[in-house]
């Protein structure tokens, strides 16, 4: 009987682990693909408004990005808190815009030029006027698709 | 092996940026030639609407003070045109290639802003107008094609673009409040 009476002694058997590097790597090829990393740091506080009727980018590798908004804190000693325009890792002022969208087009091949499409990531609590200069600029420089970037809500009512 | 694994899936994680870039795209008018003498495109009056957001937020449609709940309705009401009123805009038989001839609003949406406008409010009236386009596309295309606007094939959707054309027109920016 001693055979028996072993049983249901000796806590649980150890699970068995031999699955988990598996799981692990899977894991890891989910986010190595879904990964965008950053380029650049935000030096601006950006919460963009919400808006019903947003359409996703298809190329992502086409857009480029505008920030408007206050400094960061770690930016108030320096910069202020007035509305500053962020373009790639500084802040800049409108006349700078020519420069850096005729770079982000040097950065483009020759075919994909024309489907170039400027995200603007403006703060809800901008005054248009910034705005507004910004984009009689990049008229001037005839980028001319452009992008508001903002959040998904339901539409109101 | 699993170490590693763990390790770099950690960076990954901690890099990752989940959001999506996604928004309202539009494209703006390109600039006009100084050099050449620019003539003013005389629009009828019927045809145009202007929207207009003041300082302090307010929005006037068509000459009246209305509330943002109301914007999307008023739009559509003036691109349709369904019982052709006349002070809302005319429309021009057009000839639609895929299609063939149907009527197309001539109207024209003005959107006017004050530089002291806050940006919340600038994208929450363009969000009303682009749902009232996007509310008419959808209804053409199921009236037409059976289908939703994003569900149709190209030549479709290039059909149902011309008829109900964005016609946005964000204005040469000016003071509307007083100057500073």
């Amino acid at each position: 009987m001693a055979k028996f009476s072993r049983k249901g002694k000796g806590g649980l058997p150890a699970i068995n682990t031999a699955s988990m590097p598996d799981v692990v790597f899977m894991l890891l090829f989910f986010f190595m693909v879904a990964t965008q990393l950053r380029e650049t740091t935000r030096m601006v506080i950006v919460q963009v408004p919400t808006a019903s009727e947003v359409a996703k980018l298809e190329r992502k590798d086409l857009a480029s990005h505008i920030s408007i908004g206050e400094p960061a804190p770690m930016h108030h000693a320096l910069y202020g808190t007035e509305t500053r325009i962020q373009l790639n890792d500084s802040f800049k002022s409108v006349t700078d815009i020519r420069d850096f969208i005729a770079a982000e087009r040097e950065a483009r091949s020759e075919a994909d030029r024309p489907f170039m499409t400027v995200s603007l990531k403006v703060d809800q609590n901008v005054r248009m006027g910034i705005v507004t200069d910004v984009k009689q600029e990049l008229r001037r420089c005839s980028a001319l698709k452009i992008m508001y970037s903002s959040r998904r809500a339901a539409p109101s009512q | 092996m699993a170490d590693i694994a763990f390790l770099m899936l950690i960076f990954f994680i901690v890099n990752s940026t989940m959001d999506v870039d996604a928004g309202l795209q539009r494209m703006l008018p390109p600039m006009p030639d100084e050099s050449q003498q620019q003539e003013k495109v005389e629009v009828n009056r019927r045809n145009l609407f202007v929207v207009l957001i003041t300082s302090s937020g307010r929005i006037s449609a068509g000459g009246q003070l209305i509330d943002i709940s109301q914007l999307k309705d008023k739009t559509r009401e003036f691109i349709l045109n369904s019982d052709d009123n006349p002070s809302l805009p005319e429309k021009e038989m057009k000839d639609i290639a895929n299609f063939g001839l149907y009527p197309v609003s001539k109207g024209v949406i003005s959107l006017q802003n004050d530089r002291s406008t806050t940006y919340d409010i600038y994208i929450q009236v363009q969000n009303e107008l682009i749902r009232a386009y996007n509310e008419l596309r959808d209804e053409f295309s199921m009236q037409h094609y059976g289908k939703p606007f994003v569900r149709l094939e190209e030549t479709q959707q290039k059909v149902v673009r011309t008829i109900y054309n964005q016609n946005i027109s964000e204005a040469e920016p000016r003071d509307v409040g007083k100057k500073r």
